[in-house]
């Protein structure tokens, strides 16, 4: 965080000075116009979003607004909501007149597999009992749960936490949600790419990279010759495909949490479990292909004094909580990292409902594109920082041994 | 560390999202491996071995050309030397000619001359020779003329005959 905290100012002038430098070159060159047009465009088409966001929060805000506080909750819930995974594809409209894709719920119950579309048991209040399949479900709060015997308060099969989670039993989830859906377009979004640079790559065998190819090949040169290169030395190469695919699939999916609209919008690098998965590849490529002189390193580290190893294993003790301190680290950095963006992003324009003045908007909305713009930048530089790190722990894995 | 995770939905992996994530994730590694990276990275490594291998062959060709110029200039210099030297050997040849042909007219000029001279005394001899004989042959008849003019007469031979005998009994 520290990183991107550094790299604020940087990027602003980065940024300044590239639409400075458009903004002198382009009366001159036709490219430069047209670079600049589109950039505008995007400008717009972003504040036009915003706009149809900040309507959506002030919808669902204005529902409660007699107390404060509930008012502030509601905000928060709304973020959280927006940035959690759902059983349904959400696009505009509330209540009856909402316009939703329905997504396919798929549930493991007692040795059974039951499936139905989301939307029909629409209904989140926890209320009512459905029976799928000889198993009676309730749904609350977009989540499927077995019922209890006896309603709460609220008249709901629910008995929630102090967190207002429901401490009910539930069956196994595997539903295609918002984020898979999402997660599957994106696969197909890098299929696509890299099949069709591939192609280019075949077919102009010796020849200079044009069109997508040439886009993209400094990416993978960067991959190669600065994120594996430096971090693996000369075993790079069997670890290459891995790289590659994390780096483009966190950058990707980065991208595609950014744009609001259908394509993108999910969360899915913001989300823990799929950070969590990618850790866990590195994890299990880092312990797979480590040897023996890593596992040496950790359960008997050379240069150490005999006394922090026996009686008291103190310093294995250390060193394997450092070997499962990497992914976790690698997991929480990037799913913070990416959560704390759209909250930002969010809450900037949940300010404009909170304050309850439009004026706010003059504010909010250069801030929210200034913060967009960051989190452009903030889309590589976390995916670089996965990749590298994640090449660091396996590059410490396969290391030789070397004279201290 | 469950219950941590448990606190806030947002930080509990929901086991279906990873399941899917990593099944698609698992399913982009391998296409990806097979279908882009394999055939990129070869693409990518063969096209700077080649632009390495082609820079390494401009130099060797740059070295050889530099070669190539200084040979020439070699060759050049070699043959100017060389047309120096057929030149100078010529200018001596043609000087010894000269020279030799000099000598030579010289000799033979003073050859000939001798030879005139030889002829001239052979004529001036053969010459003397006729001319001695002729004025013999003219004296002679000179006098055969004169004697008979004298013994024209009878008694001036007989007396010649008698002195002649006289002469001839007195030996």
């Amino acid at each position: 965080m520290k990183f991107i905290v550094c790299c604020v100012p940087c990027a602003t002038k980065i940024n300044s000075g590239f639409i400075e430098i458009m903004v002198k070159k382009g009366i001159y060159s036709s490219k430069k116009i047209k670079a600049l047009v589109v950039f505008t465009l995007l400008m717009a088409f972003n504040i036009f979003i915003i706009k149809a966001e900040t309507k959506e929060i002030a919808s669902s805000a204005g529902k409660t607004d007699s107390i404060k506080t509930e008012k502030d909750e509601d905000i928060s819930a709304f973020i959280l909501h927006h940035i959690a995974d759902s059983h349904e594809w959400h696009f505009w409209g509330k209540d009856e007149n909402k316009v939703v894709l329905p997504l396919p719920v798929i549930l493991w119950s007692n040795g059974n597999l039951i499936t139905f579309l989301s939307n029909k048991h629409e209904d989140e209040s926890g209320k009512i009992i459905f029976n799928e399949k000889g198993s009676n479900l309730v749904n609350y709060d977009g989540k499927y749960y077995y019922p209890l015997k006896e309603k709460n308060a609220d008249g709901a099969f629910v008995k929630v936490d102090e967190n207002n989670i429901p401490i009910n039993e539930k069956p196994f989830d595997i539903s295609i949600t918002k984020n898979v859906v999402s997660l599957f377009i994106s696969v197909f979004v890098l299929l696509l790419i890299f099949g069709s640079v591939s192609k280019s790559y075949k077919t102009r065998i010796g020849k200079a990279p044009k069109g997508l190819q040439s886009v993209l090949e400094p990416f993978i040169l960067f991959v190669r010759d600065d994120i594996a290169k430096p971090q693996l030395g000369i075993k790079y190469e069997r670890f290459m495909p891995y790289l590659l695919t994390l780096f483009f699939f966190v950058w990707v999916n980065n991208l595609l949490g950014l744009i609001p609209i259908f394509p993108g919008g999910a969360n899915i690098t913001g989300n823990i479990a799929v950070t969590m998965m990618l850790a866990l590849c590195t994890f299990l490529i880092t312990t797979v292909n480590a040897n023996k002189n890593y596992w040496k390193h950790v359960f008997n580290t050379p240069g150490v004094p005999w006394w922090l190893k026996l009686p008291l294993p103190i310093m294995p003790a250390v060193e394997f909580i450092g070997v499962l301190a990497r992914p976790i680290a690698l997991m929480i950095r990037l799913f913070a990292n990416i959560t704390a963006g759209h909250i930002l992003i969010l809450s900037l324009l949940g300010l404009i409902v909170i304050l309850k003045s439009v004026f706010i908007a003059g504010f909010s909305i250069p801030f929210v594109i200034f913060i967009s713009l960051i989190e452009l930048l903030v889309g590589f530089l976390q995916a670089f920082i996965f990749t590298i790190l994640s090449a660091l722990f396996i590059g410490l894995a396969v290391e030789e041994e070397h004279a201290h | 560390m469950l219950i941590i995770l448990s606190i806030n939905p947002l930080v509990s992996p929901d086991p279906g999202l990873f399941i899917w994530s990593a099944v698609a994730f698992l399913i982009l590694l391998f296409v990806l491996r097979k279908m882009a990276w394999k055939p990129i990275t070869e693409a990518l490594t063969e096209r700077e071995n080649f632009i390495e291998d082609s820079l390494n062959k401009a130099e060797a060709a740059k070295e050889e050309m530099a070669l190539l110029v200084k040979k020439n200039d070699d060759l050049l210099k070699q043959a100017r030397a060389e047309r120096d030297l057929i030149l100078q050997e010529a200018k001596k040849i043609k000087d010894q000619m000269i020279a030799d042909a000099k000598s030579t007219a010289a000799k033979e000029g003073a050859r000939m001359i001798e030879q005139a001279k030889l002829e001239i005394n052979n004529q001036k001899a053969i010459a003397m020779a006729d001319i001695k004989n002729q004025v013999s042959t003219l004296s002679l008849d000179i006098a055969e003329k004169v004697l008979r003019k004298q013994f024209e007469d009878h008694k001036k031979q007989e007396e010649l005959v008698g002195e002649l005998l006289k002469e001839v009994t007195l030996n």
